[in-house]
């Protein structure tokens, strides 16, 4: 079996927005929709202060809470962990937006462009099929499935590997086969402390951060 | 270093209110409530003749006035049916599952036909149940997703629906003592289940859904139980002449059902953001 999934690597990332941009590049979304953010977090007061960059996005949950309540099975998981929306299904109710613990889903009713007009590429990449319904990360499924079909390793070729983990300058972001006791991210959870966001709500997100365990149990 | 944001979930930016859903989808729930609930008393309070028409009618045209409210808030309104397709696991299918089947049933039952009426109740409860489901089925709203939602948007919709029976009741004449009686003791459970919910919530939520929350329950209280209560009460020692004091109860007890339903859709739909469970120390991999 294989079960997609992405590592992020808290103490790497730098919070450059390069991963951000890939994606609305690869994806061509639409001003104000981001499949991938990175979050900026500042805690503590002057002088205490730390920051950190978090990448979020869909988490292709194990049980993904926006696919129970989709109405029109629009949005799917498939055997390989990957959760995708049929865009010629999806009725746009929103009911997946705010089923997501992790507002990973974006739903846009027209076309909006980044300066007001279409510019000739945005007309080039203009999809209509993605208005008004839900939208999200789909872990570039199509590079995965296109690298897959030629013999390449999904998170080892950069083929098949998602627009943002390619990007990323620090190799914050990692891809691989969860299943795959060998593949990068195994190696990486098995070897870094790490944790999963609102785990507790029983979602099993695909998606892992580490960061340095030590460090906080020392304090 | 864990100075702020622990209570939600870990660190973290400040959750916002919802914005998928607006007064639109509200609309649905409380049209649904009312509508349903309505249907409910009409065959409980045994009405026939006209009066079961009528009320049949009115149920079905809130019930229809909901959905076309949701159906406003779809991106693709045409491709509308397919919210047929998945009753096996989600709630909103089931809704429009048992609303496709109340409304035939409904119109048979509103040519006079009693055991209609009463299939009618059990798909209309049937139907404000599913909806009391579906928002409970949002998991990504910490103040949805408390299981005590469930019998608030039930015993909320009844309330509605029974305010409904009761401030139409010069019209229809179908307020028989039972009728009254259970309209009473679901603004009594209205209220019982809200302090519930309400205690529930104390430290899940953020504050802002909190003070949403207690600005809703203030007039739950005064508006929707305390007023009906006493209006009732009223009208039942004074007799038929004091009907539109017990009307008003109906109808304060409607409004501020509804009022509770737009303010946790569209005031305390606060999700839970996005939460560390842990910081980081950046460069500290070796």
């Amino acid at each position: 079996m294989t079960r997609w999934a992405m590592v992020a690597d808290l103490r790497r990332c730098v919070g450059c927005q390069t991963c951000t941009a890939a994606c609305r590049h690869a994806n061509a979304t639409p001003p104000g929709v981001q499949w991938r953010r990175v979050l900026d977090i500042e805690q503590g007061e002057y002088p205490d202060v730390t920051r950190s960059f978090v990448p979020v996005g869909c988490q292709h949950c194990d049980d993904p809470p926006c696919l129970e309540v989709c109405p029109t099975k629009a949005t799917r998981k498939r055997a390989d962990g990957i959760v995708t929306i049929d865009y010629d299904v999806c009725i746009g109710c929103a009911y997946c937006a705010v089923a997501c613990p992790y507002q990973a889903r974006s739903k846009t009713t027209r076309p909006k462009f980044a300066y007001g007009v279409e510019m000739e590429n945005e007309a080039k990449r203009r999809d209509d099929s993605r208005l008004g319904v839900a939208t999200k990360c789909t872990f570039c499924v199509d590079r995965v499935d296109a690298g897959l079909a030629h013999g390449l390793k999904p998170g080892a070729d950069w083929q098949a590997t998602p627009a943002c983990v390619n990007s990323c300058i620090a190799q914050a972001l990692a891809f691989g086969d969860l299943d795959d006791p060998q593949s990068n991210v195994s190696q990486l959870i098995a070897s870094n402390a790490h944790f999963r966001m609102h785990e507790e709500l029983g979602t099993g997100p695909g998606f892992y951060y580490l960061w340095d365990g030590n460090a906080e149990a020392a304090e | 270093m864990k100075a702020s944001a622990k209570g939600y979930g870990g660190y973290g930016p400040a959750p916002w209110q919802q914005t998928s859903w607006d007064a639109r989808a509200a609309g649905n729930f409380i049209g649904g409530g009312m509508g349903g609930s309505l249907i409910v008393f009409a065959a409980l309070s045994g009405a026939s003749g006209r009066a079961l028409t009528a009320l049949m009618l009115a149920g079905l045209a809130l019930v229809a006035a909901g959905l076309v409210c949701v159906a406003l808030e779809l991106g693709r309104p045409l491709r509308a049916l397919r919210v047929l397709t998945n009753p096996r696991t989600s709630w909103m299918a089931r809704e429009a599952w048992t609303a496709t089947m109340l409304f035939p049933v409904g119109l048979i039952a509103a040519t006079g036909v009693a055991v209609a009426a009463w299939i009618a109740a059990l798909l209309a409860l049937a139907f404000v149940y599913c909806q009391a489901r579906l928002l409970q089925a949002a998991k990504g709203i910490p103040a949805w997703r408390e299981p005590l939602l469930r019998p608030l948007i039930v015993t909320t919709g009844l309330a509605e629906g029974g305010g409904v029976f009761v401030l139409t009741a010069p019209l229809h004449g179908a307020a028989t003592t039972l009728a009254v009686s259970l309209f009473v003791a679901a603004i009594v459970a209205r209220y019982a289940v809200w302090i519930a919910y309400r205690g529930r919530l104390h430290v899940s939520v953020v504050p802002q859904t909190r003070a949403a929350l207690d600005g809703a329950g203030r007039v739950l209280l005064f508006a929707g139980t305390f007023a009906p209560l006493a209006l009732i009460g009223a009208a039942a020692l004074a007799g038929p002449p004091a009907w539109p004091l017990a009307a008003l109860g109906g109808l304060l007890a409607a409004l501020a059902g509804a009022w509770t339903k737009l303010v946790l859709v569209t005031r305390a739909g606060f999700n839970q953001g996005f939460a560390l469970a842990h910081l980081p120390v950046r460069g500290a991999r070796s």
